[in-house]
C-alpha cells in the first residue's frame, strides 16, 4: 500500500518516463522511417489535437459541435499569416493586394500557432453567444452552418486569405518535435481541467442540465468557456496542420474534415482523452495502411504444393479503402457504440495494479478448482 | 400564523399562468425558520410549481418570493441557488455517468472561488480547494451514510440511498433552506418511516429551514411543524399536523365533496376550524385514515 503523496509523486515520475520513451521512439524513427512514415506520425498527433479538442466540446460537455473544420481554418489561416516572410507575401498575393497591416507581419512559428489558436477561440466565442441556449442536433446544424460561412468566407476576402488559390509555401515547421509537444500540452491543460472538479461540472451540464443549474452551476458560461478552449486547441491543430502539408486553401476545410475528427472521436470514445489519443493512431494508421487494397493485388499461393492459388492478379479498386474503413465504423457502431475505450481512461493507478488485477481475476475464475 | 419576523422564506400572492391554465392563483405560504414545514395537496394541485417558482424556473405573473428579505423571482435558478436555496427533485436527476463523490462534488462547485484556468497552471490554491472539496463532499457522505459507496456509479445505487444522494448533493451547496419534492416517493412503510428521522437528523445538524412536498400523509404529519394545503393552484387551509388532520375541507380534497350543495368554505386559509365540525366527511379521520387516503390519491 502507498501512500496518496507517494503514488502521486509515482505517478508524476511514470508520465515523465514516459515522455522520455515517446521522445525516443520519435528520435529513433526520425532516423529509421521514411518520410512518408513520419508524416504518418505528424497526422497522428495533430488528428489527436483535433480530436482531443472535439471531445471536449462534444464528449465532456455534450454539446453536439460540427464546426470544426471552421475553427481549423481561422486557426490556419491566421497562422498563416503571421508566419509567411513580408517576400512571400508579396509573390503570393498577386491577384489583390494583401490587407496593409499584415503585409509586414512577422512572427515566430510558436507566436503564429498560437495567435491561431486565439483566433479562432475568439471566433467560436463570437459563435457561442447566439447558439449557446441551443441544445443537442440544433446546435450541431448551427455550428455547421457557421463552419460553411467561415469557409465562404475565406474564398472571398481575398486581401486576407488570397481567395480560392490558397496560400503556398507555408514554412514547414511543424515537424515531429513541434508536433508531439503540441499534443502533450493540449493532453496536459484538457486533463488537468477535467480532472479537476470543473471536469465534474462539464460532466453534470452534460448528463442533466437542469439539475446542473438548480446546484448553481451557470451554464450558459461554462459551456461557452469550454467551446472556446475546444476552439483553441482547434486552432492550434489547424495552423499546425497547414504548417506541415504546407498549403492552405479554403476547399480543403469543408464538412468532410470535421467529420474524420468526429470518427476518431466516436471511434476512441466519446468522453475519454485516452480514446482521442487511441482513435486518432488507429484510425489515421488504418486509413493508410488499407491504401494496399486499392493497388493491384498478385495472388499466389500454394499450399504444401497440395494446392495453388493463382498467380492471378486482383486489379486495385480506387476508393475500395473507404468501402471496408465504411465497413469497420459500421461495426464498431454495432458492436462497440461506446468506441474502443469507451469512457474511461488510462491512470498510472490502474497500470501499476495491473498484476494484481490479474491476479485477482485469475484467482476468481481459477482459483475455485484448487483446494 | 400571524406574520413571523423570523421566516426562511416568504411566498407573497403568487400567481403563475400558463397561458389560460392558471397553476398557482394568489399562493400565500411560509416557512419558518428552522422548522419543517409541509406543502400538500391532491395531484395537480400546483405544489411543484411552486417549488419550480421559488428555484426560478418559472418567472410568475404576480406576487413575490422572499428569502428573508431578498426578492427571488427574476433571479436565475443558479443565482437563488448561490443565496442559499437547494432543492431535490420528484423524478431523481443525478447526473448518472459520474460517481457519488462526482455528484457531491458538482455541488460544492457554486461555493469555490478560483477559476477554472488556474487548474492548467498549477496554481497551489486551485488544488488546496480542489482537496478541500474532494475531503467536505467524503465527510458529507459519511454523514449521510453514502461513505462506502462514494466510488460507485450514481445510477447503481438502491431507490433509496439515490434519493439520500440527492439531498447530500443539495447538502453540498451549503443551504439555509433545502425543498425537498416528494422525498418518500416509492419508498416502502420501512423506508419512508427511516426517512422521517433522516429528514429531522438532517434538519438539526445542518441547521436547516426545510419545506418539503409529500403524498406520504404519515411522513407529512410525523415531522412536519406546519403544513400548508392546496388544491387547484390555491391555498386551502394551514396549520399545525392536528388541525390539518381534521380540516373538512382538507378532507374533502382528498376525498372528493360528498355533496355537490356543501358550500361551508367561504373563506380561505383558516386554521381555527373547530375539529368537531366536519360535517359530512368521515368521522374523527385519524392519521390512518388519512394516510390511507393521500395513497389512494
Amino acid at each position: 500500500m502507498m501512500t496518496g503523496s507517494g503514488r502521486t509523486l509515482r505517478n508524476q515520475l511514470s508520465t515523465l518516463v514516459a515522455i522520455i520513451l515517446l521522445a525516443l521512439f520519435l528520435k529513433w524513427a526520425l532516423t529509421n522511417f521514411n518520410g512518408y512514415q513520419i508524416q504518418l506520425l505528424n497526422l497522428v498527433a495533430i488528428n489527436a489535437i483535433l480530436a482531443l479538442s472535439l471531445n471536449f466540446i462534444y464528449g465532456f460537455s455534450g454539446m453536439f459541435s460540427l464546426g470544426h473544420a471552421g475553427f481549423m481554418a481561422v486557426g490556419a489561416y491566421v497562422s498563416a499569416l503571421c508566419v509567411l516572410t513580408p517576400e512571400q507575401k508579396e509573390i503570393i498575393w498577386f491577384l489583390e493586394p494583401i490587407f496593409g497591416p499584415f503585409a509586414n507581419l512577422h512572427t515566430s512559428f510558436f507566436v503564429s500557432v498560437l495567435l491561431g489558436g486565439l483566433a479562432a477561440a475568439l471566433m467560436s466565442f463570437l459563435i457561442a453567444l447566439p447558439i449557446m441556449r441551443l441544445g443537442g442536433d440544433y446546435l450541431g446544424i448551427a455550428t455547421l452552418g457557421f463552419s460553411e460561412i467561415i469557409r465562404v468566407l475565406m474564398t472571398n476576402l481575398v486581401p486576407f486569405t488570397n481567395g480560392a488559390i490558397g496560400l503556398r509555401g507555408i514554412p514547414p515547421y511543424a515537424n515531429i518535435w513541434v508536433n508531439y509537444a503540441w499534443l502533450i500540452g493540449t493532453l496536459y491543460v484538457i486533463r488537468s481541467i477535467l480532472k479537476s472538479n470543473f471536469g465534474n461540472v462539464l460532466k453534470s451540464i452534460r448528463d442533466d442540465e437542469i439539475a446542473a443549474r438548480t446546484m448553481g452551476i451557470d451554464t450558459t458560461s461554462h459551456r461557452t468557456i469550454a467551446f472556446c478552449l475546444g476552439g483553441f486547441f482547434a486552432g492550434v491543430g489547424g495552423a499546425l496542420l497547414g504548417s506541415l502539408i504546407t498549403t492552405i486553401e479554403p476547399k480543403m476545410f469543408n464538412f468532410q474534415l470535421t467529420f474524420n475528427i468526429l470518427l476518431i472521436v466516436i471511434a476512441g470514445g466519446l468522453g475519454s482523452v485516452t480514446g482521442s489519443v487511441v482513435g486518432s493512431a488507429v484510425i489515421t494508421l488504418m486509413l493508410e495502411w488499407l491504401r494496399i487494397v486499392e493497388y493491384p493485388l498478385t495472388v499466389n499461393f500454394s499450399f504444401l504444393g497440395l494446392f495453388q492459388v493463382g498467380p492471378t492478379t486482383i486489379p486495385g479498386i480506387p476508393g475500395m479503402r473507404m468501402v471496408i474503413f465504411a465497413l469497420a465504423l459500421m461495426f464498431i457502431i454495432i458492436f462497440r457504440r461506446q468506441g474502443l475505450i469507451g469512457a474511461r481512461e488510462f491512470s498510472w493507478d490502474a497500470f501499476y495494479g495491473l498484476p494484481s488485477t490479474l491476479k485477482r481475476f485469475y484467482q476468481r475464475r481459477f482459483g475455485r478448482a484448487r483446494p | 400564523m400571524s406574520a413571523n419576523p423570523t421566516n426562511a422564506l416568504d411566498v407573497k400572492g403568487l400567481t403563475m399562468r400558463f397561458g389560460g391554465v392558471t397553476a398557482i392563483d394568489d399562493l400565500t405560504i411560509e416557512v419558518a425558520e428552522g422548522q419543517i414545514t409541509g406543502l400538500i395537496g391532491p395531484n395537480g394541485a400546483g405544489k411543484t410549481t411552486v417549488f419550480n417558482v421559488m428555484t426560478g424556473f418559472y418567472q410568475p405573473q404576480a406576487g413575490e418570493v422572499l428569502l428573508g428579505t431578498r426578492k427571488l423571482n427574476g433571479l436565475a435558478p443558479q443565482a437563488i441557488c448561490a443565496l442559499g436555496l437547494a432543492r431535490t427533485f420528484q423524478n431523481i436527476r443525478l447526473f448518472d455517468q459520474g460517481t457519488v463523490l462526482e455528484n457531491v462534488m458538482v455541488g460544492c462547485h457554486v461555493r469555490r472561488k478560483c477559476s477554472w484556468w488556474m487548474a492548467p497552471l498549477a496554481w497551489p490554491p486551485f488544488f488546496k480547494e480542489e482537496k478541500a472539496i474532494r475531503l467536505k463532499s467524503q465527510a458529507l457522505l459519511e454523514r449521510l451514510n453514502l461513505g462506502g459507496v462514494s466510488g460507485e456509479k450514481a445510477s447503481s445505487l438502491p431507490y433509496g440511498a439515490q434519493r439520500r444522494l440527492e439531498i447530500a448533493r443539495a447538502l453540498a451547496t451549503e443551504p439555509t433552506i433545502l425543498l425537498l419534492d416528494e422525498p418518500a416517493a416509492g419508498m416502502n412503510p420501512q423506508e419512508s418511516s427511516e426517512l422521517m428521522v433522516f429528514i429531522e437528523n438532517v434538519r438539526k445538524e445542518f441547521d436547516l429551514s426545510i419545506l418539503l412536498i409529500e403524498h406520504d400523509m404519515k411522513v407529512v404529519m410525523g415531522v412536519c411543524s406546519m403544513i400548508w394545503v392546496m388544491e387547484y393552484g390555491r391555498l386551502i387551509a394551514s396549520g399545525n399536523p392536528s388541525e390539518i388532520k381534521n380540516n373538512p375541507k382538507v378532507i374533502s380534497a382528498y376525498l372528493g365533496h360528498q355533496e355537490s350543495e356543501d358550500s361551508e368554505d367561504p373563506q380561505g386559509s383558516s386554521s381555527s376550524d373547530p375539529q368537531g365540525s366536519s360535517s359530512g366527511g368521515p368521522q374523527g379521520p385519524g392519521a390512518d385514515n388519512s394516510q390511507g387516503t393521500a395513497s389512494d390519491a
